[in-house]
């Protein structure tokens, strides 16, 4: 009886303290105006399309923090323009490689944290030092990095035992300066693991309110790049409205109380036809900028996928085009046979290409096939194996991504009319994942390989070695080019303007496209569409706008998408 | 009357354990990996801080020590009051973030609910005897019924918030506003809540007056009404007695509705890009937020079972038999 009822009063308890939660859970204390509740709508920019929950994490060291939290809040020491695939200063003034293994770094003088605190070298030292634990996400940097020190407020020295150039620049421009003076306060788990509600941040703007839906931010007036580059964020705040359905969010660019969504939204073309207010980066066809290449990845553990000439021949069955086309009305752009994306255009081996590239042709797929000894002996319209057992293989994709369930159900339909049985199977993403990391499927789609500043992490994503039960994220393909492997670990400490550099990545596009670990299909856009009724100027080809990512995305703000609220204007 | 609660509390208990059980193991036996899942969406892509960082996040979630210890912990926090940190809004705890979208989920769904089941049953009733309402207003309660939800709440936002522009469409209270107790932000929310509020109102209207309708008829047919129409009794009388009868099913299906009421509406939030549980829950489903489900489906066995018993209360207060039943079985 008595422990009947404990049960009850403990289930009674555990409703109560939930509810009791609310009233500290609804934060929307504002650390800079408590009488501001309204936002006027000609300083307020409203977007959409990067939040996927209630606005939880500003904590930039664990993963998943909200919109801006990366580029408005905290910043990176350099930005990467991905038009000329090159570092410009942001925090840092300069800085470069003063010995074989030495970097030095100058900070801009002036630099002041949202508390009034300067930004000095001491909170870059800090900030690399962080790495030392091992759960902090660029942990890896201290495998070959070896001392940091500050031997004044504004210069930072970093001693190495391996050059790795690319690696480097890579923490350079990704990773988020953090203030010594706040985290330094906090116990281990609270840096890696805290929420860091009201972060004192660098940045053009301080987090103002949130709610379920919603996260607010407001400009700082103290900015450094004011001064420094005169620079200023047009938007006195910025809106971000954690993300609704397709139908929601086209009604509300329609009225024109969205000024961005980054979200694919299927017939955006068809609306901007119909409204002269909303536009893309592009005109026409392909509208969005290319974010990551999507790959057919084929298990080369599995007989025939093994065999470099049998992926070859797939590679040449599927038709690229069709699925640009037919699946995302020209959303897309088809990719190039190297797999790496335009920005890294001027790296293409075009001889190597006409050598050894592909392109769509269902006889050249067929001859490929009986080339190579595969064919159709019982006549069911499918070769088998050179065993002669029938080949049947399944491609997964996540089910409810429609648009890669129509593409693959494309490939499919590509791949049995060359005579490969394959048909598209969809199940759980959650499976999905299991399935890439565990090695356990046949063929699935996958666009990991995404912008950055060097073709090194396309090619890691490729050809990783050592392959390892468990591949959580690259070589999802299994195939082990040790050749290959080299060559792109050769690449990571290979400054660019080192004419090995190109020599380098011409032999790795002729290993990707001779043993086609993975077979380039579409680029995957940075889905950007914008309203011009309140603000203009927006990021576009054609337009004044800066040649940027029209985005808010968390990962493309230190890719120069700052610039685009730097030139916003408003509508006249 | 007290053995037959002992009784019950001993049923909700047993029903208690097995359903958190059950609710323990059903987000485990869902494929994937909600760690892994995490770290892929945030793409932490460089391998050797993602195998660390996994290592520290299962630890930190649990998920580093056998099932069966698994299962006792989760037990000893519950008892603690504590539901974890959830996954999908890390580095929120799981009450948090329940409570956050909780007060949406009740004024939208305890006065749509409530409402539906008062106006539904009167009108139901005044049906039954009534021709003109009979074949008026109930075969629209049947289209009402019989209309899939989906449809009618996206035909009421586009009617409603973009062809008469009357209301908005998406959102606890305007973008451009911040919580704050004025009258421009109180009427701001209502007008953002009426829209989802009227779909789940009509909807379930339809039902409530059907059925009571029907209830109602069978009652006046049967044996007592006949004896007491037949004795002369005026028809008001009867037609109360009636109403009192037909009401008891209609209570037990109000209390199985408010049962579920924190589950959280899962169509209107999505159609009317409402805030609330239920796309919480769709969104802890598919990114495997173990404890966030746990959590969201504790609060929706609790409701039941509280709700469930209380309709148990009302029924020996409302239905003298069930009283006279109790007192029979305890002599």
């Amino acid at each position: 009886m008595i422990r009947r009822r404990t049960i009850f009063t403990i289930a009674a308890g555990t409703a109560f303290a939930a509810t009791a939660c609310t009233d500290e859970g609804t934060g929307s204390e504002d650390p800079s105006d408590l009488s501001m509740d309204q936002f006027p709508r000609n300083e307020t920019l409203y977007s959409t399309g990067s939040a996927w929950g209630p606005p939880a994490d500003w904590n930039t060291i664990s993963p998943g923090e909200v919109t801006g939290l990366n580029g408005l809040g905290y910043e990176s020491l350099f930005l990467f323009d991905p038009n000329t695939t090159e570092l410009t200063p942001w925090l840092a003034e300069s800085g470069e490689w003063t010995e074989e293994l030495v970097y030095t770094l100058k900070l801009r003088p002036g630099i002041t944290w949202s508390d009034g605190e300067q930004l000095t070298s001491a909170d870059v030292k800090y900030t690399a030092e962080l790495g030392k634990i091992e759960a902090v996400p660029y942990a890896n940097i201290w495998n070959w990095l070896s001392a940091v020190d500050a031997p004044d407020d504004l210069t930072v020295v970093f001693t190495f035992t391996e050059a790795r150039h690319q690696e480097w620049n890579n923490f350079l421009w990704a990773e988020q300066i953090v203030p010594e003076h706040v985290l330094s306060q906090l116990s281990e788990e609270e840096i890696l693991t805290g929420a860091n509600e009201n972060p004192v941040v660098s940045g053009p703007y301080t987090v103002h309110s949130f709610d379920q839906d919603r996260l607010a931010w407001v400009k700082r007036d103290d900015w450094w790049a004011t001064e420094a580059l005169g620079l200023e964020v047009a938007p006195r705040f910025i809106v971000d409205i954690v993300n609704t359905s397709n139908e929601v969010t086209l009604n509300l660019m329609a009225q024109g109380e969205l000024d961005i969504s980054n979200n694919f939204l299927p017939g955006i073309q068809d609306l901007i036809a119909a409204n002269p207010d909303l536009s893309t980066y592009y005109d026409g066809p392909p509208y969005m900028l290319s974010a990551n290449t999507a790959m057919l990845i084929p298990n080369t553990t599995i007989e025939p996928l093994d065999d470099p000439e049998f992926r070859r021949a797939m590679a040449f069955a599927i038709d690229g085009a069709k699925i640009v086309d037919s699946v995302y009305s020209g959303l897309v752009a088809a990719a190039s046979p190297t797999g790496l994306l335009p920005i890294w255009e001027k790296y293409y081996d075009q001889a190597v290409i006409d050598e050894v590239g592909f392109s769509y042709s269902a006889s050249e797929a067929a001859s490929i096939l009986a080339a190579a000894g595969y064919e159709d002996a019982d006549g069911d319209g499918f070769v088998e194996t050179k065993g002669g057992d029938p080949i049947e293989f399944k491609l997964n994709v996540p089910t409810g991504w429609t648009d890669w369930e129509e593409a693959a159900r494309s490939m499919a339909t590509d791949l049995r009319a060359a005579g490969i049985n394959v048909t598209e199977e969809f199940i759980d993403a959650g499976a999905v994942d299991d399935a890439r990391t565990t090695g356990d499927f046949q063929l699935m789609l996958n666009n990991w390989s995404g912008t950055s500043h060097t073709p090194w992490t396309h090619y890691r994503y490729l050809f990783q070695l050592p392959v390892l039960d468990s591949q959580s994220t690259a070589n999802f393909s299994r195939w082990t080019n040790e050749e290959a492997w080299t060559l792109t670990e050769e690449l990571a400490a290979t400054a660019a303007e080192d004419p090995r550099y190109q020599e380098i990545l011409s032999a790795l596009q002729r290993h990707a496209l001779v043993d086609m670990p993975a077979i380039p299909i579409w680029y995957n856009g940075a889905w950007s569409q914008v309203n011009n009724s309140v603000w203009t100027n927006w990021p576009s080809e054609s337009g004044g706008g800066p040649h940027v990512f029209p985005s808010m995305w968390n990962t493309l703000w230190n890719m120069g998408s700052i610039y685009m609220l730097t030139e916003l204007k408003l509508a006249e | 009357m007290g053995r037959y609660f002992r009784r019950k509390l001993l049923i909700y208990g047993l029903t208690f354990v097995i359903a958190v059980s059950i609710n323990f193991a059903v987000p485990r036996l869902m494929p994937g990996d909600p760690v892994a899942r995490m770290l892929t969406r945030n793409s932490v892509a460089n391998v050797e801080s993602s195998e660390a960082m996994r290592g520290y996040f299962n630890e930190l979630f649990g998920l580093d020590v056998p099932l069966w210890q698994q299962y006792f912990n989760y037990w000893g926090a519950l008892f603690r009051g504590d539901l974890g940190v959830s996954v999908f809004a890390f580095p929120s705890p799981v009450a948090t973030v329940v409570a956050d979208a909780l007060p949406y989920t009740l004024a939208l769904l305890l006065p749509s609910i409530l409402l539906s089941w008062f106006v539904g049953n009167a009108l139901g009733a005044m049906a039954a005897r009534n021709k003109l309402l009979d074949n008026g207003a109930l075969p629209i309660g049947y289209v009402l019924t019989a209309v899939p939800y989906m449809w009618l709440a996206i035909l009421l936002a586009w009617v409603g918030g973009i062809i008469l522009g009357w209301f908005p469409v998406a959102g606890g209270y305007s973008f451009a506003l911040t919580p704050a107790f004025t009258w421009t932000f109180i009427v701001d929310l209502v007008h953002h809540w009426f829209l989802p509020f009227l779909s789940l109102f009509v909807v379930a209207l339809g039902g409530w007056a059907i059925g009571m309708r029907n209830l109602v008829i069978y009652e006046l047919e049967s044996d007592y009404s006949n004896y007491l129409q037949a004795l002369g009794a005026p028809n008001r009388l009867v037609r109360r007695y009636a109403f009192r009868n037909a009401v008891l099913p209609q209570i037990t299906g109000l209390a199985l509705q408010l049962g579920v009421v924190v589950g959280g509406a899962l169509v209107t939030e999505v159609v009317f890009a409402y805030p609330g549980l239920g796309s919480l829950l769709l969104n802890a489903i598919s990114s495997q937020d173990f404890f966030l489900l746990q959590g969201i489906l504790l609060f929706i066995v609790i409701g039941v079972l509280v709700f469930n018993f209380l309709a148990d209360v009302v029924y020996v207060l409302v239905d003298p038999r069930t009283r006279l039943g109790l007192e029979g079985g305890q002599s």
